[in-house]
């Protein structure tokens, strides 16, 4: 309870809503938003250029946000840490750049429980090396376990590409195993952790995974900013995904271009300043809080939401064991676009989708489902508004939103 | 009472569409002309097929995955065009726009489609309520209705 009152957004007279669609994004606290306006309000120059004291200033508080970073994600060094739009910008740019060492007959392994932003990048460079992509066979609940993923791995996967939390179901994969046997087998793991990293400690060191991503919106912070993490080993070998200023040393009229370092050879272009610096007060912020604590009470909430929606014969839960705090869920004769829409005329949000049309047909038996995902600041009064809600949902009540 | 204010009614005229939808199967017959209709923002994906014959609509159909609205909107929509000629079609398309916009319409002319008169209410649904319109307007080169 005490953490809502540092959410604007949950603090607005005559606003009475229940904010469920954590997974999609979530509510930015005072201490991002004080940030993000400060820069603009007082130091909005850009960095790495300007020969001034406040361009100097604002490039200092820029890089330090790389420490607080690395320490929250335990890499080894802030040069491991680079600047993204995202997850999907991050992803992007491993695939193209490690993407760029794949043979003919290759193979990159992967699930059918990904996100679009994971698959689709590796999709088009299979395509353009003669690659392909293979499919860890998931477990009747749609989970990846170990023995499943062992029996997948072969010598001629270079790439492991998986989600640490899945986002339609919410089960976590077992990342740290997976490294060691693809290890074992000379294959590298990049980890979307865009699902993972907002609710529980992650240690990319004890994970020892080879690259890991995530976006910034979806912890607290601002939208536009994210980061990718990459062993430093394989981010000096990477060509980057874009060119442009900010990435070269140096280059001539002859075409030469020396690349600087990395991270900086992936940050072409004036960055999302106001971003990067809004994103190190959410990882502060969440510090704070403390990754235990979220977890926990995301479980709590989690736990909650089951216990009180299985007692629903109106309700069909699809991921009662999930191990986050993500419900997926459809109103029994619903297409689940009208179910949640009829939440949200009742002032809880929701969101519904085919999040990943193969997963939900092969191994839910329906083409969408709806998605209830909590965070902190939830509370258990928000998930007894979603069963109310849910009490009184049906064909005939979620019509009658059109009249 | 008109019908549109009968919304015990409306509701059962979308739920027989939605539950019974017409002309809801695809053909191989390539005299159709088709339209694959789908959007990050939506769940909605259905697949709309047109046939002309001497310039009037022989046959609408369509198959997919979509919501109540979408796919009643379109199984109305499927019969209400049948037989007509293209400015037909292109006056009732006038009529369903203005409804869903909130401009005055003729009840007569949309018959059943009066069903989504107030679909505006839900803005975001708009689009459910129209997909099936798009896609004929597509097929028909019908500009003000056609998606970019």
């Amino acid at each position: 309870m005490e953490y809502r009152k540092d959410f604007p957004m949950l603090n607005q007279e005559g606003k009475n809503f229940v904010y469920l669609d954590n997974s999609a994004t979530t509510l930015k606290p005072s201490c991002v938003i004080d940030e993000v306006t400060r820069y603009l309000s007082t130091c909005s120059v850009n960095v790495h250029r300007g020969d001034y004291d406040l361009s100097y200033q604002v490039s200092q508080e820029y890089e330090a946000v790389r420490n607080t970073v690395a320490r929250f994600i335990n890499a080894a060094s802030p040069k491991e840490i680079v600047y993204t739009h995202g997850t999907t910008e991050a992803l992007n740019i491993i695939a193209y750049g490690m993407g760029g060492f794949l043979k003919e007959g290759d193979v990159i392994l992967t699930d059918i429980a990904e996100h679009a932003s994971s698959v689709l990048p590796w999709f088009r460079v299979a395509k353009e090396k003669g690659a392909s992509i293979e499919y860890i066979p998931l477990d009747e609940q749609g989970r990846i376990t170990v023995e499943n993923f062992q029996k997948a791995m072969h010598l001629g996967v270079k790439y492991v590409c998986i989600a640490h939390v899945g986002n339609v179901l919410g089960y976590t994969a077992p990342i740290q195993e997976i490294t060691t046997i693809a290890h074992n087998y000379d294959a590298l793991v990049i980890v979307d952790g865009a699902q993972a990293i907002p609710h529980r400690k992650v240690d990319v060191q004890a994970l020892d995974c080879d690259f890991y991503t995530f976006s910034a919106h979806k912890m607290c912070g601002p939208t536009g900013v994210g980061v990718l993490y990459g062993k430093a080993k394989y981010l000096s070998q990477m060509e980057p995904l874009m060119l442009g200023g900010g990435s070269n040393a140096r280059f001539d009229a002859c075409s030469n271009v020396l690349l600087k370092e990395a991270p900086y050879r992936f940050e072409s272009g004036t960055p999302a300043i106001e971003g990067v610096l809004g994103m190190g007060k959410a990882i502060e912020y969440l510090e704070k809080v403390g990754m235990d604590y979220i977890q926990a009470k995301e479980e709590k909430l989690h736990n909650l939401a089951i216990q009180e929606l299985s007692k629903l014969d109106n309700v069909i839960l699809y991921n009662p064991k999930s191990d986050n705090g993500i419900v997926t869920f459809n109103i029994k004769d619903v297409f689940a676009q009208d179910s949640a829409s009829f939440l949200s005329t009742k002032g809880v949000y929701c969101r519904s989708g085919n999040h990943c049309a193969k997963i939900l047909v092969d191994h839910l038996g329906t083409p969408a489902t709806v998605r209830a995902s909590f965070y902190f600041y939830n509370t258990e009064e928000d998930v007894m508004r979603l069963v109310e809600v849910c009490k009184e949902a049906n064909q005939e009540t979620c019509l009658n939103i059109f009249f | 009472m008109s019908l549109k204010d009968n919304p015990a009614m409306l509701r059962s005229i979308i739920m027989d569409h939605y539950e019974y939808p017409r002309n809801h199967s695809l053909t191989k017959d390539e005299t159709y002309t088709s339209k694959h209709m789908a959007s990050a923002s939506c769940i909605d994906d259905i697949e709309v097929q047109l046939k002309m014959v001497d310039g009037k609509v022989e046959d609408i159909r369509f198959d997919g995955t979509a919501c109540t609205i979408a796919t009643s909107s379109t199984s109305i929509m499927s019969e209400l065009l049948k037989g007509r000629s293209e400015e037909e079609v292109k006056m009732i398309m006038d009529q369903y726009f203005n409804m869903i916009n909130g401009q005055e319409y003729d009840e007569e002319i949309l018959q059943e489609a009066v069903a989504f008169c107030n679909v505006g209410r839900q803005a975001n649904r708009i689009k459910c309520a129209t997909i099936g319109w798009r896609a004929i307007a597509g097929l028909m080169g019908i500009k003000e209705y056609q998606d970019e």
